[in-house]
């Protein structure tokens, strides 16, 4: 296989993977939703995910960028409201950056387009108990470790996920300031946020993928410090 | 609760093959998606304007498609934004190459799946424009948006968006005349019963024989205030100062308003209410260019109605009142 086509088909699997992830966590997700939401997070991703898998399955002659781009499209029409636009909107999109494959930085390049793609179109930032508190310490993590601590990708990889832990747990605490679950109020204080979850759900899917593509086991970290840039965490 | 359905599930699919039929001449629907659009789609050299969102609404919004309005309309399931690349399609199928002026309502689904297919085509070379519309002034923000809802007063903006498309205006023009619309109007309704979406049932919230709900939105959502029963005189007014406090108008303005039904309530009961909208405008001095009463934009079988007051200057005249062949609007 060349790598091309071998980095295609563990597109691929990541996807499918993804899909039976989210269905396994599909009660979870809309739990969640159901506490500061309108409870059908868990639903609508498991419908779109699974269409998904079918959708990248039946590529004639998959590559990086085409299953990418297939995943978004089928949660652009699938998943509907305003998960369809950010999950599948943003992943459409960034899945640009992966045109000449998949490369350490042509993965950082993909985190950060598909970031900005849900900044600009949630206009959430960090602190308003939303995917982004995830996203954000994820994205900025997985970039400082290729780029200036120089790990190897899985390794970053495995940082990032651990910041997205640290995000979803962040989301617990605090007051929500956007989406459905901020008009709640302080009645959102104490759940975890749906969005933030199925994030760290999906990425901790491509981490395990990826391993399983380089056959090697996930990297234990040290998760004691995720970045953010500065200026991005709220204090209110 | 009794409806006249087959299936909650393909009741949206139904419907539009129903609308097709009746209007067999005017509209047609594009393979495999729930998007209308007008039967003479693209029109050559015309800005396209576009709209769409959930069904439950109707005449809105396939009921604007034809001369003079929409070109294209997507139907979302009840209460529920269309997706993406239900827009994109409109959007392919009714440019002519002179750009498509997207109408927005705001709520967060519809402007972040109307916002992705923009910026798709866009990506494809299309040229396009939108316009957010907020007219609803009795909330900042809703269960469903940031920022005011979109409510009737965006059939206003069909209407003028339309008529300056077919005049030949450019992309530029049809959204500046939008935006004047969406900055000189305001809404606000009531209702006197829930509604009944398919797929629930039952009423989406409960409301007392003596109670009424003040400040509702289009989606079953309860609203602002509960009171108890009022007059039609009292609501009217209730409802009216509400508007003209947000839009602040001057004596001897000339405004266009909308008496608009919920889905359940008789016009009988439309024009006692317009009967005392113009009394208090009058009492005002603000003057009534025209005056349309009717079901508009509704939620399904609510019984409620909406007051919208837009501005108007001789260029929002000459545009409401130009020609419109629609199947729920006719200007000649």
């Amino acid at each position: 296989m060349s790598p091309e086509s071998d980095a295609a088909a563990a597109a691929v699997a990541a996807v499918e993977n993804v899909a039976d992830r989210i269905e396994t966590e599909r009660e979870h997700l809309t739990d969640l939703d159901s506490a500061i939401g309108d409870a059908d997070h868990g639903g609508n991703m498991a419908r779109g995910w699974q269409a998904a898998a079918e959708a990248v399955t039946d590529l004639d002659s998959p590559t990086v960028e085409a299953v990418v781009k297939t995943a978004g499209k089928t949660l652009l029409s699938e998943v509907g409201g305003a998960s369809g636009p950010l999950y599948g909107g943003s992943l459409v999109f960034a899945s640009a950056e992966l045109s000449d494959g998949l490369t350490a930085e042509s993965a950082v390049a993909f985190a950060e387009t598909y970031l900005e793609k849900v900044q600009d179109r949630g206009d959430a930032k960090v602190g308003d108990k939303t995917m982004i508190d995830a996203l954000v310490p994820a994205v900025h993590t997985f970039k400082k470790s290729v780029e200036t601590d120089d790990l190897p990708p899985l390794d970053a990889l495995a940082k990032a996920v651990a910041a997205a832990e640290h995000g979803v747990a962040f989301t617990v605490p605090i007051r929500a300031a956007k989406g459905r679950a901020s008009y709640l109020g302080w009645r959102s204080v104490g759940h975890q946020d749906p969005g933030a979850t199925s994030t760290l759900y999906i990425m901790e899917e491509l981490l395990a993928t990826a391993a399983d593509h380089l056959d090697q086991v996930v990297p234990s970290v040290d998760a004691t410090s995720p970045t953010i840039p500065d200026g991005e965490a709220t204090e209110e | 609760m009794k409806k006249l359905i087959n299936d909650a599930e393909t009741v949206v699919d139904e419907m539009l093959d129903g609308m097709v039929a009746a209007y067999p001449d005017t509209v047609r629907r594009l393979p495999d998606t729930q998007v209308l659009v007008r039967d003479s789609a693209p029109v050559d050299d015309k800005v396209a304007v576009v709209s769409g969102g959930g069904s439950g609404h109707e005449p809105t919004h396939a009921g604007y498609l034809g001369e003079g309005m929409l070109d294209g309309a997507a139907a979302g399931e009840v209460f529920t934004s269309p997706t993406a690349d239900e827009l994109e399609a409109m959007v392919d199928a009714c440019d002519s190459g002179a750009g498509v002026l997207l109408v927005i309502k705001n709520y967060e689904g519809d402007v972040m799946n109307f916002e992705t297919a923009g910026e798709m085509v866009e990506m494809e070379g299309t040229e396009v424009a939108e316009v957010v519309v907020d007219d609803d002034v009795a909330v900042e923000d809703s269960l469903y948006t940031s920022g005011r809802r979109g409510v009737c007063g965006t059939i206003l903006v069909h209407k003028a968006a339309g008529a300056k498309a077919a005049e030949g205006a450019d992309l530029d023009e049809v959204q500046r005349v939008a935006h004047k619309v969406v900055n000189n109007v305001g809404t606000m309704g009531m209702a006197l019963t829930s509604c009944v979406t398919p797929e629930k049932g039952e009423p989406t919230f409960d409301l007392g024989e003596d109670e009424i709900e003040l400040g509702i939105g289009i989606h079953g959502e309860p609203g602002v205030e509960r009171t108890e029963a009022m007059s039609a005189d009292e609501i009217t007014e209730e409802l009216t100062e509400a508007v003209l406090d947000d839009l602040e108008l001057d004596a001897g303005q000339e405004v266009v308003t909308i008496v608009n039904g919920m889905g359940g309530t008789p016009q009988m009961e439309l024009f006692v209410v317009n009967r005392r909208l113009q009394e208090l405008l009058g009492e005002r001095d603000i003057e009534t260019w025209d005056a349309w009463v009717g079901d508009y934009m509704t939620s399904l079988d609510m019984a409620g109605c909406s007051i919208t007051v837009c501005a108007v200057d001789e260029e929002l005249k000459a545009l409401l009142g130009a020609p419109a062949e629609t199947p729920a609007l006719t200007v000649r």
